[in-house]
């Protein structure tokens, strides 16, 4: 039996490497994949939950952000594209179309 | 005992590949190691008795996502950026801050460590996973589930919508 505090060490430890992934990288697509990373820590945090107190609504919701987590890199992946072809390139600080 | 030695693996097995994820030059092999590390989540997900959680973790994310995101890395093109610098300008106050948040998140948890939880009671999980998932997201959950619905149907025409060359 792992204590639940395992669980959000490590969910904590993802959620951190995901969070220096999204400030620290240039490439877009890899600021996406990192944000992934930061959704499965919280889904780690749900079902470790779950598991304590025996209640099946954590792994509901842990559904739920999956399925969150499909929609946003649907919607992410179709601009990144579409960017892609306006300007030819996919690096976040080259993106200041609005930046005077 | 097992249940530590596990947990250790998949554990440092997700932690390790999420790490090289973050670091790698090239996005394709960034994709493959966040695989790796997803399918090491999902370990932890069967570890702790969510064997339906486990599952579309695999399929939806292993088998979606991310097929979806070496697609679009093989649409863009990568050998121009390969060359360029991979981090931000500001990339060391950014990961000094983001190891700060991590820090305080690590305190608050050292801190609550000898609390004991009290959760709601006469919860239990059956070995059919699968089911009281399917009644519990069915009978407590169903408007959020027609939500979620809606909101793949926006997601997808809106992903088609924008990949599109011409309206």
């Amino acid at each position: 039996m792992v204590p639940t505090s395992h669980y959000l060490f490590l969910s904590l430890a993802l959620f951190t490497i995901g969070v220096v992934g999204v400030v620290t990288r240039r490439n877009v697509i890899i600021i996406l994949m990192s944000i992934e990373l930061i959704l499965n820590a919280v889904n780690i945090n749900l079902v470790a939950f779950a598991h304590l107190w025996k209640q099946v609504s954590g792994q509901v919701f842990a559904i739920f952000i999956i399925t969150d987590a499909a929609a946003e890199a649907a919607v992410g992946l179709g601009i990144i594209i579409a960017f892609f072809r306006n300007r030819e390139t996919v690096l976040a600080d080259e993106m200041d179309l609005l930046k005077w | 005992m097992l249940d530590l030695i596990l947990f250790y693996f998949f554990a440092t097995l997700a932690i390790v590949s999420a790490v090289l994820v973050v670091t790698r030059r090239n996005a394709v092999h960034s994709a493959i190691f966040l695989i790796t590390a997803l399918l090491a989540t999902a370990g932890i997900f069967l570890q702790l008795q969510a064997e339906f959680v486990f599952i579309v973790q695999i399929i939806l994310y292993v088998g979606g996502i991310m097929v979806l995101f070496v697609f679009v890395i093989m649409l863009v093109n990568l050998d121009v950026t390969l060359r360029q610098m991979q981090f931000n300008r500001g990339w060391l106050v950014g990961l000094v801050l983001a190891v700060a948040l991590g820090a305080q998140l690590a305190y608050a948890l050292f801190l609550g460590r000898n609390v004991q939880l009290t959760g709601p009671a006469g919860g239990e999980l059956s070995a059919q996973n699968t089911e009281q998932v399917g009644q519990v997201l069915f009978q407590n959950y169903l408007l959020p589930f027609e939500i979620a619905s809606i909101l793949l149907l926006v997601a997808m025409i809106g992903a088609v919508v924008m990949a599109k060359k011409r309206i």
